[in-house]
């Protein structure tokens, strides 16, 4: 399953190295987003400094989106998910492998984002080891939900308008906790955040390992 | 030695038509096969289905001994399927898809040099990226990314379409190897003379069954309707 | 036969619940308001109740050992009917909270938790809309139905600490349990009858339709699959011209 997860992973990886589609669409994209943000809140009065963390995760969870979307369209185009299904790879090998590919992408992102927020909106960073733990936990938990979502909304017809209508609902505690630890740690109060940790760590804990169980099913079923 | 497939009443569905509507097949282990047939006959669908890409919803199908219907992972790591996809990342290049396809399918990559001088994938186009490739050079790729496998049950469908003239011989003496070296081939192709030279077998499918080429007149019949 | 008896209890008891929530008296704090006693708490249990159905009927479906064309059916008549009851508790709740809150809606935990599920739900009932293989459709939504009740223990804990910890503004207040004389419990209970009688009418009747569009699809197949036969009969005897090869799709 490892091993799968490794080769599957690793071409994903390729395949954006190759098409760079991640880092010359997605995070301009992203970048914009925050740009956006400060034409609705006033900038000049301090909103933007302190919804940051809100501003910065959705941000993080649009973008997800369109990771997601890209890492199947990869797998539509001429047949390649016959092809990993022909391949006889371990289904949950192919889940980790994906999800661990658009984790790896999100990651970077993220830390372009942070730059974002730092630069933009003047947001000073306190509390490092929350923000970075907050980021991974997040982004395990953005990643493995997302790469089930992707792989139930591949093939549809309707799989663009599909995907967020499946996603966001089950993300949505994602963005809030991610959101109130990062307050908690950028407040100076880090300790706040680890409840918060706790809660993400149990979602990616628990949508890692439904993913790992269903995505068989999936991909041979369906 | 269990038959490479036996198929008894298959019915396979694609949304909500039939494309095999109750098909008998039986081809036995080391056997080279012809599936000849009109357009939407259902031979695609009948390679795909012993792929185990789409499932047998009534019936019976066995590959290489495992039932289908069961068990659709336990055949693929030992069949090979040529389709009309050709399963290639646009974004990679062509020795890369050849050295994933292979390590996702659980071999060896000894024999990947080889199979890309073979197939003429060897100079410049090994690090073009798949996507800037010709139709007949995409098939190249796929036949490499088999000839470099060498699975037990080779599935071409209409290998002869798309390809140059060298190509096609490349295609006729690579399933002769394979069926020297025990494996069992089941093609399909419009290409009734190509075919015949491959094998003596021949079988016409249509309207989603199987039934032999019992007589000259029906395959007359069918190189009318596959024209 | 069963369902007309089931039926007319769903309906008679409706009618009930709507005559005697009427004649509630008005509270002091809510006046006429107060009367939503009797349907909105109903609907709220109903609501969650059919999300549990949904869920459940998934989960029956996905795991191997239990897994039944009848329990997709479950699974997603539940949805669907419990996305009308989850709007229905929404907007009750709304119109409720428009006088008792003063606004149409507040960050209420127990408010968001709803509507997320409203939007669980709508996802899972989106998914089945979509047109693609009985089969297929039946694991992909069983799939969702269960990532959909696993996020829900997750919201409950962050929905819950995002608002104590910064207000004690609850639901509570909706149901003044402390002043709630017999009349108001009686109407509210009554309710709750009325509307699992109601949920399980129209469930039953929703499983009904899902089930007999699938036995007219198998009645199709079965004419399908003689015309398909057919077509291989054309082609080899009478060999005309566009004999079995006008299939193509």
């Amino acid at each position: 399953m490892l091993r799968d997860a490794l080769l599957v992973g690793a071409k994903d990886l390729r395949v954006e190295v190759r098409s760079r589609v991640a880092l010359n669409q997605v995070a301009p994209f992203a970048v914009l987003v925050l740009v956006l943000f400060a034409f609705a809140l006033d900038p000049d009065r301090g909103l933007l400094a302190s919804a940051a963390p809100g501003l910065y995760w959705i941000a993080v969870t649009f973008s997800a989106l369109l990771a997601i979307q890209r890492s199947f369209a990869v797998e539509a185009a001429d047949g390649a998910r016959d092809g990993l299904r022909l391949s006889g790879l371990d289904p949950a090998g192919i889940f980790l492998g994906k999800a661990a590919a658009i984790a790896g992408q999100l990651l970077v992102l993220e830390v372009l984002l942070g730059v974002g927020v730092v630069v933009l909106y003047g947001t000073e960073l306190r509390g490092g080891t929350v923000l970075a733990l907050t980021c991974l936990a997040a982004t395990a938990g953005l990643a493995a939900a997302g790469t089930l979502a992707g792989v139930l909304a591949a093939g549809l017809r309707v799989r663009e308008t599909l995907l967020p209508l499946l996603l966001v609902p089950v993300a949505a505690p994602v963005v809030l906790a991610a959101t109130k630890a990062w307050e908690a740690a950028l407040d100076g109060q880090s300790d706040q955040g680890w409840p918060w940790l706790r809660l993400l760590g149990a979602f990616a804990a628990v949508y890692v390992a439904f993913g790992v169980v269903a995505f068989g099913p999936l991909l041979e079923e369906a | 030695m269990a038959p490479a497939i036996r198929m008894h009443r298959a019915v396979v569905l694609l949304g909500r038509f039939p494309a095999l509507a109750g098909a008998d097949l039986l081809v036995e282990a080391g056997e080279v096969v012809h599936l000849s047939g009109p357009n939407g006959a259902g031979k695609s669908t009948l390679l795909r289905a012993c792929a185990g890409l789409v499932p047998v919803v009534e019936g019976e199908a066995e590959i290489l001994g495992h039932d289908l219907r069961r068990h659709p992972r336990a055949a693929r790591r030992r069949v090979g399927l040529l389709g009309h996809a050709t399963f290639l990342y646009d974004d990679l290049t062509v020795e890369d898809n050849v050295l994933f396809a292979l390590r996702a399918a659980g071999a060896g990559t000894a024999a990947v040099e080889a199979a890309l001088v073979r197939l003429g994938l060897s100079g410049r186009l090994r690090g073009v990226a798949a996507g800037r490739l010709s139709a007949g050079q995409r098939r190249r790729v796929a036949l490499a990314v088999l000839e470099a496998r060498r699975p037990e049950l080779w599935l071409l469908d209409e290998p002869h379409a798309g390809i140059d003239a060298a190509g096609r011989d490349l295609v006729d003496e690579l399933v002769l190897e394979a069926a020297a070296a025990g494996a069992t081939v089941v093609i399909a192709s419009h290409e009734l003379e190509r075919a015949a030279a491959l094998t003596p077998r021949m079988l016409v499918v249509s309207g989603g069954s199987v039934t032999p080429a019992a007589s000259p007149g029906t395959l007359a019949n069918t190189a009318a309707a596959g024209a | 036969m069963k369902t007309r008896i089931l039926g007319l209890l769903a309906a008679v008891s409706l009618v009930a619940t709507l005559v005697v929530g009427w004649r509630l008296p008005p509270t002091e704090e809510q006046a006429g308001y107060a009367r939503l006693i009797a349907v909105h708490p109903a609907l709220a249990w109903t609501a969650y109740i059919a999300f549990g159905v949904m869920a459940l009927g998934s989960l029956l479906y996905l795991l191997p050992a239990t897994r039944s064309r009848k329990w997709d059916r479950l699974a997603g008549a539940s949805g669907e009917v419990g996305v009308v009851f989850t709007a229905l508790m929404l907007v009750t709740g709304s119109i409720w909270g428009r006088p008792t809150w003063g606004t149409w809606w507040v960050w209420d935990a127990r408010l968001t938790l709803s509507a997320l599920m409203l939007a669980l739900l709508f996802g899972y009932v989106a998914l089945r809309k979509v047109d693609m293989d009985v089969d297929r459709r039946a694991i992909i939504s069983a799939v969702t139905g269960v990532a959909a009740v696993l996020v829900v223990p997750i919201n409950h804990f962050a929905v819950t600490w995002w608002r104590t910890l910064h207000q004690g503004r609850s639901a509570a207040t909706l149901a003044p349990s402390s002043n709630l004389d017999g009349s108001y419990l009686r109407a509210m209970f009554l309710g709750m009858v009325a509307m699992m009688l109601v949920y399980a009418w129209l469930l039953i009747h929703r499983i009904r339709l899902e089930r007999l569009e699938e036995e007219n699809r198998g009645a199709d197949l079965a004419v399908a699959l003689a015309e398909r036969r057919a077509e291989a009969h054309d082609g080899a005897v009478s060999g005309a011209p566009d004999g079995g090869a006008v299939v193509g799709s």
